[in-house]
C-alpha cells in the first residue's frame, strides 16, 4: 500500500469518527430537549389545575368573609395574569404569574384563619388540601424541569458538544425561577 | 450539597460491586462443585451440564414471583386501594413525588394498621405500587410523609425490587446447588467405579466442596442482606434528593423507631420491603438484618 492510500484511509477513518460523534451528540440533544419539554408540560398541567381551582375557593371564602374585598381582588388579578401567561407560553411570564398567585393565595389563606366557621367548612378544607397539594406539585414539577434544563444546558455549553449545539441551533433553555419569599417553608437546597 | 450526590454515586458503586462479587462467588461455587463431581465420577462435564439446569429451576421459581409479587405482597399485607376522596393528602403527596422523580404515578394503597410503616413494590416504574399504613398517615406531619413517600419512590426509580429479585434468585440457586451436592453429588457409593479416587489432590477438592456446600448458602444470604441494606441507604439519599429536605425523612424514621407497635400483617417474606423492620424488637443485629440501624440512617440523613 502506498503512502497515498494510507493517508486516504486515515482521512476516511477520522471523518467517520467525527460523523458518528455528531450523530450521537445530536440524538443526545434531542432526547434531553424532549425531556425538558415533557417536564415543562408537567408544570403546565399543575398551573392550569390551580387556575381552575381558584374560582371555587374564592366563592367558598366569600360566603364567610364578604368584607375582605382587597384580598379577593388580588387573587382575581393574579389569576387573570396567569391566564395571559398560560396563553403566551413564555417561561418567564409563567414564573412571574406563578409567584404572584402563590403570594395572593397565601394572604387569602391567612385571612381565612380569622374565620373559624370557614375553617370548619368541609368544602373549604378540601379546597385547601387540593391547593396546597397542587402548590407542592408545582414546586416538584419546577424542580424536575430545572434539573432537566441543567442537564440540557450543560451539554449545550460543554466543549466539544457546544460546537454541535451552535451548528444545529440548540440553545440553552430558561430556568423556571422562583422568588425567595415565595418558597414557603425553609427547605434545604442542594 | 455535593455530599448528597456523592452518597448516591458511592451507594450505586457499592451495589454494583456487591452484585459483581455475588456473581463471581456463585461461579466459584459452581466451579468447586463441578471439580468435586469430576473427582467423584471421573467427568467434570456432568457438573457443568447440570448447573445450567439448576440455574433454570432457580430462575423459573422466581420468575412467577417476579411478575406476580406486587399483587401477592399487597394481598398478604391486607392493602386496599387509596381513593382520593378518602385520602386526599396521601394521593396528592404521591402524585407530587412521582412528578419530582419523573416516573409514572404508582398505584397507591393503604393498610389499616396503627403501626406507622410503608413499602413499595412492583418490578418496574410502570408496574409499581406504594402502600402506607393508616398509622403512618396519623403520626406523620406533611414533610415527614413526603420523606417516607420520597424514600419509597426512590426504591421504585432505582429498580430496587428488580435487584432484590436477582439476589433472591442467586440465593435460591446456591441453596439448590448445596442441597444437590449433599443429597446426590457427594454421597459415597453412588459414584461408581469410574472415578479418580486415588490421589490426595482430588480428596482436597472434595473437602473444599463439602465446606462450600455448608457455608455457601449462609454466605449468599449474607450478601443478599448486605445488598438490601445498601439499597436502603441509597433510597434514603435519593429520596432526600427528591424532597430536597432530608430532615423530613430523618424525623419520620425517628418516629417510626419510637413506635413499638408491630405491623400485624407483615410476614417474614414481606418484612424486607418495609421502610423499617415491621417486627420491631426481634432484630438479629447487624449482619442478619435487611435494614441498616435507624440511628445510622438518621445520622447519614442529617449530615447530607
Amino acid at each position: 500500500m502506498g503512502i497515498i492510500e494510507i493517508m486516504f484511509l486515515a482521512l476516511f477513518g477520522v471523518v467517520g469518527l467525527i460523523a458518528i460523534y455528531v450523530i450521537f451528540t445530536y440524538n443526545g440533544f434531542v432526547t434531553l430537549s424532549n425531556q425538558v419539554n415533557n417536564a415543562w408540560s408537567q408544570i403546565d398541567v399543575q398551573l392550569r389545575r390551580r387556575y381552575d381551582l381558584i374560582p371555587n375557593l374564592v366563592n367558598t371564602v366569600k360566603g364567610y368573609a364578604k368584607h375582605e374585598k382587597e384580598t379577593f381582588e388580588n387573587v382575581t388579578k393574579a389569576r387573570a395574569q396567569m391566564a395571559t401567561a398560560i396563553d403566551s407560553g413564555n417561561v418567564k411570564d409563567k414564573a412571574a404569574a406563578n409567584n404572584m398567585l402563590t403570594g395572593a393565595l397565601k394572604s387569602l389563606f391567612a385571612v381565612a384563619e380569622n374565620y373559624p366557621e370557614l375553617k370548619a367548612n368541609e368544602n373549604f378544607k378540601m379546597l385547601q388540601e387540593e391547593l396546597s397539594g397542587t402548590e407542592s406539585k408545582i414546586a416538584y414539577a419546577r424542580q424536575f424541569y430545572n434539573d432537566n434544563v441543567m442537564a440540557f444546558n450543560n451539554k449545550v455549553q460543554y466543549f466539544p458538544s457546544n460546537i454541535i449545539a451552535s451548528m444545529l441551533g440548540f440553545k440553552a433553555r430558561e430556568y423556571f425561577e422562583i422568588e425567595e419569599a415565595a418558597k414557603g417553608p425553609v427547605k434545604v437546597e442542594f | 450539597m455535593a455530599l448528597l450526590y456523592d452518597e448516591i454515586k458511592w451507594n450505586k458503586r457499592k451495589s454494583l460491586a456487591i452484585t459483581a462479587f455475588f456473581v463471581l462467588f456463585v461461579l466459584v461455587v459452581c466451579f468447586v462443585f463441578a471439580e468435586a463431581l469430576g473427582f467423584f465420577y471421573g467427568t467434570e462435564t456432568l457438573g457443568f451440564a447440570l448447573f445450567p439446569i439448576l440455574m433454570l429451576v432457580a430462575i423459573g421459581s422466581t420468575f412467577v414471583s417476579y411478575y406476580y409479587s406486587d399483587k401477592m405482597v399487597l394481598a398478604i399485607s391486607g392493602a386496599r386501594p387509596a381513593e382520593k376522596g378518602e385520602f386526599p393528602h396521601l394521593v396528592n403527596t404521591v402524585e407530587g413525588l412521582s412528578i419530582a422523580a419523573g416516573i409514572p404515578l404508582p398505584k397507591i394503597y393503604v393498610i389499616d394498621d396503627p403501626a406507622p410503616n410503608a413499602f413499595a413494590t412492583g418490578r418496574d416504574p410502570e408496574h409499581s405500587a406504594i402502600a402506607v399504613t393508616t398509622g403512618l398517615l396519623k403520626t406523620m406531619g406533611r414533610y415527614e410523609l413526603e420523606g417516607v413517600v420520597g424514600h419509597e419512590m426512590a426504591h421504585i426509580k432505582n429498580y430496587d425490587i428488580r435487584l432484590a429479585t436477582f439476589a433472591v434468585v442467586m440465593v435460591g440457586f446456591v441453596a439448590l446447588l448445596s442441597d444437590f451436592m449433599f443429597r446426590i453429588g457427594l454421597r459415597p457409593g453412588i459414584g461408581g467405579g469410574g472415578g479418580r479416587r486415588s490421589g490426595g489432590g482430588g480428596a482436597a477438592i472434595v473437602l473444599i466442596a463439602i465446606f462450600f456446600a455448608i457455608l455457601a448458602p449462609i454466605f449468599a444470604q449474607l450478601v443478599r442482606l448486605a445488598i438490601s441494606r445498601n439499597r436502603e441507604y441509597l433510597a434514603d439519599a435519593s429520596g432526600a434528593l427528591l424532597t430536597r429536605y432530608p430532615e423530613g425523612l430523618a424525623s419520620a424514621l425517628e418516629k417510626i423507631a419510637k413506635d413499638s407497635r408491630k405491623v400485624e400483617h407483615a410476614t417474614d417474606a414481606t418484612a424486607p420491603l418495609y421502610i423499617s423492620n415491621p417486627f420491631k424488637g426481634n432484630l438479629l443485629s447487624g449482619l442478619f438484618s435487611t435494614h441498616p440501624p435507624i440511628e445510622e440512617r438518621v445520622k447519614r440523613l442529617r449530615s447530607m
